[in-house]
């Protein structure tokens, strides 16, 4: 790997630009493959990139600061912001993390609920991902399957929480509603399209020349580079590490479910595709095991102490859950007050989208670094926060 | 590089610049001519120096009329996600609510583009480009900011990064309110859109010329670093 | 993780040890010993894992606490990492030779809080704010609210706390 960090120290690059030898090519933050906005600075000899530096910042608006002077129950609605595609994560750990420091336990069914709500989410996250992928190497056609596909998905969540994108449903002590009336044959329908046209996406994306000639050998990332990295979730399960925290560190009721690592070995862009389109079907297959396993009845919330004089006792705890992206965390201060000393979110795009990005990218193509960037799945929102 | 002594003396506008003291007023030069006074001496002769013009409705109504119907049915909105609305830019654009419809088509650059959606919150860093896209686009253009954050600052109200109104700082033509907005109200911000040009009422392009000074004071007062020129890229 | 803490007590001055859940743990670390002690963590005990590094700023005893949480796949548990650091000259060491994402957080950390990890490559870089004037924003004694409403136009509107409303709505008694 080269060690191009030296080469551009504070925003000046060493590589003589008079020379024209090199060029310097800003991509983003108005660029339209980029999910979130985030800017590249390449550095570029002919059409190869030989150095790269990743800007973020356009997306911040200073959440843990926000959360330092909000109440506990005040802080939970601007938590679902931190991440636009995939909010349901931030919530369930927002809830998990306070619910342990105040000691207090969810009804089971309120837990079946939500593994169910952030099973739905997965899926709703990677089929957006998936359309910004194939669309990233010129597949209008499965962008449009998805993206509208995903729609229903979002239809199944309004029906359940009132919202299509920001759910606030898992509130802290339990989940904010029951299943509708219908829901759950809605829900199959829904999942039995999912299933249908994830096999055409088989076939019209993944025996696809054009996707196969470039996505083969992209952006390998060796075992190595696993740990030296930080590489978490799809990303590192491409690369043949089985490590996936439903199962390593259980939570909510994974450990009742039947369900195995998916891992591919090649590393590269292709092998990561395949494992998330994999991992779609196994959430597909989840989703059908919770609502056949699901207790019928039963209270679905604890309820809290007076919120607004909910002292949560002093103390500390990281919580964390596999997202899409990979191990999704919150790590939470509490100093005996009503209000956190200091909440953390832990998000996997923090390593993916800017240490291991500005090292992938460094000998590819020009056209190809938003490709990269994608198949990596990095979400700026949740680096910058 | 470019050669400053050539350039020396083809430049008038250096000489007025070094007078014009008060911070608030460095741009102004006279009613036509920009002093890009914020940018290296030697980078002030790659950019234009003109100031944005009003333009006036033609004459003669039928023909108004009728450009105002082509402008209306044919809006390409720039694909610049600057908040979490964009999330809802996407079903927009494809197969279930399909905006091609209506005539409306994302478009990569801002040459080519004609609406601006301001999707949600905007934080500084964002204003900085939000101002060079929106002076970049050519006209006839508009702007459609969504989600609450946009109008009033909605849920990051007391943020230190993020801007309370787009308003103060580029003019907006059509409102959406919510967080987020649905699809629906997304593309009914854009029939109303529709309208107003129709209407032609849509003028936020000539209020942004007509009152430069104070939007481009606006944008100088919470962008410390401006290192851009002033108008016209 | 008992029998990891008592061996890393041996070799280094550790207190506070707190069992959190039965896979998460948190020991305070002395400054000086930090750097050795992650070192010794991922080399023998197999802590591969970096999954963030944050600081805490204790305004009250004029001290930051920066934790690290560092995760081991074989175990498969976790194990935070504090260190209190003097708040009036916050200096810390660099673990980015460690972890390559470490720079980065270190980099966050040096333009939010403030402090200052020297070797750290690019650590005076602005990452996030730009053209920032302000002291470092996540410090206890910046008030995001004043600079807020000093530096920015509002909107003239019908303005609520959200406590007041909270208060209204569910507890009018109170």
């Amino acid at each position: 790997m080269i060690d191009k960090y030296p080469k551009i120290v504070d925003g000046k690059s060493v590589y003589d630009l008079d020379s024209q030898k090199y060029l310097k090519m800003w991509q983003g933050p108005q660029h339209p493959g980029v999910t979130g906005n985030m800017s590249l600075e390449l550095i570029i000899s002919g059409d190869q990139v030989v150095a790269c530096n990743t800007h973020v910042g356009y997306l911040h608006r200073g959440f843990e600061k926000l959360m330092e002077r909000r109440r506990y129950i005040n802080c939970f609605p601007i938590v679902c912001r931190i991440c636009v595609p995939e909010p349901d994560t931030n919530e369930y750990l927002f809830a998990a993390a306070t619910e342990e420091l105040l000691g207090i336990t969810v009804p089971e069914k309120a837990q079946w609920l939500r593994t169910l709500d952030l099973e739905l989410s997965r899926l709703a996250s990677f089929l957006m991902w998936i359309g910004g992928q194939s669309g990233s190497f010129g597949s209008g056609t499965v962008a449009q399957w998805a993206i509208a596909n995903r729609d229903f998905v979002l239809d199944l969540f309004e029906e359940l929480s009132g919202a299509r994108i920001y759910h606030m449903y898992m509130i802290p002590g339990g989940v904010r509603g029951n299943l509708p009336e219908g829901w759950i044959e809605h829900t199959e329908k829904v999942l039995n399209n999912t299933e249908k046209l994830l096999d055409e996406i088989y076939i019209v994306l993944f025996n696809n020349a054009v996707f196969k000639s470039r996505a083969v050998g992209m952006g390998v990332i060796t075992p190595e580079m696993i740990d030296q990295y930080g590489i978490v979730g799809p990303n590192a399960r491409a690369s043949g590490a089985a490590r996936d925290i439903r199962k390593d560190n259980p939570y909510l009721v994974y450990d009742h479910l039947d369900f195995k690592i998916e891992t591919e070995t090649a590393g590269d862009t292709y092998a990561r595709t395949l494992v998330r389109w994999k991992e779609m079907h196994q959430s597909i297959s989840l989703i059908r095991q919770i609502l056949k396993l699901m207790p019928k009845l039963g209270p679905i919330y604890t309820k809290l102490p007076n919120v607004l004089h909910m002292k949560v006792p002093a103390g500390e705890t990281y919580v964390k859950a596999e997202s899409t992206r990979g191990e999704y965390g919150y790590y939470i201060v509490a100093d005996g007050t009503e209000f956190p000393r200091k909440i953390t979110v832990r998000g996997p795009s923090y390593s993916h989208g800017m240490a291991l990005l500005e090292d992938l990218v460094v000998g590819g193509n020009i056209a190809d670094t938003h490709g990269l960037m994608l198949s990596l799945h990095t979400y700026p929102p949740e680096i910058e926060r | 590089m470019i050669d400053k002594d050539k350039y020396k003396d083809v430049n008038p506008v250096e000489e007025e610049v070094k007078t014009l003291e008060s911070p608030k007023n460095n741009w102004y030069v006279d009613e036509k001519t920009l002093a890009n006074a914020d940018l290296p001496e030697e980078e002030r002769e790659w950019f234009s120096d003109a100031r944005p013009q009003v333009v006036p409705p033609i004459r003669w109504t039928p023909m108004e009329k009728f450009l105002n119907w082509a402008r209306a049915k044919s809006l390409w909105i720039l694909a610049f996600g600057t908040g979490c609305g964009a999330i809802e830019l996407r079903p927009l654009l494809t197969a279930r609510y399909d905006i091609s419809r209506f005539g409306m088509a994302p478009r990569p650059t801002p040459r080519q583009a004609s609406v601006f959606m301001i999707g949600g919150y905007v934080s500084l860093k964002t204003l900085k480009r939000i101002v060079r896209s929106y002076e970049q686009m050519q006209g006839p253009k508009f702007v459609v900011a969504v989600c609450s954050c946009a109008i009033n600052g909605g849920m990051y109200w007391d943020s230190y990064n993020t801007i309370k109104r787009i308003d103060n700082y580029i003019p907006v033509d059509v409102y959406v309110t919510g967080c987020m907005p649905r699809p629906e109200a997304v593309l009914s911000g854009f029939q109303k859109l529709q309208q107003l040009i129709m209407d032609g009422k849509a003028e936020g392009q000539n209020l942004y010329a007509e009152k430069f000074d104070w939007y481009k004071a606006n944008q100088k007062k919470v962008i410390k670093d401006w290192n851009m020129p002033d108008y016209n890229w | 993780m008992k029998t990891i803490y008592e061996d890393l007590n041996k070799r280094f001055t550790m207190s506070g040890y707190k069992q959190q859940r039965d896979d998460l743990a948190f020991v305070t670390v002395d400054k000086d010993q930090l750097v050795n002690a992650i070192t010794y963590l991922k080399d023998y005990h197999k802590f591969t894992h970096l999954a963030f590094v944050t600081a805490v700023d204790w305004l009250e005893e004029n001290e930051f606490q920066i934790t690290y949480l560092l995760h081991n796949y074989e175990l498969k548990v976790d194990l935070g990492l504090k260190v209190r650091l003097d708040r009036d000259n916050p200096t810390m060491d660099t673990i980015h030779h460690l972890w390559k994402q470490a720079r980065v957080y270190q980099r966050e950390l040096h333009e939010m809080f403030g402090i200052d990890f020297p070797g750290s490559p690019g650590v005076n870089d602005p990452m996030i704010l730009e053209s920032w004037e302000g002291p470092p924003p996540m410090r206890r004694d910046f008030d995001t609210k004043k600079y807020s409403e000093e530096t920015y136009d509002h909107r003239e509107r019908q303005h609520i706390e959200p406590e007041d409303h909270l208060r209204k709505q569910l507890y009018p008694e109170d």
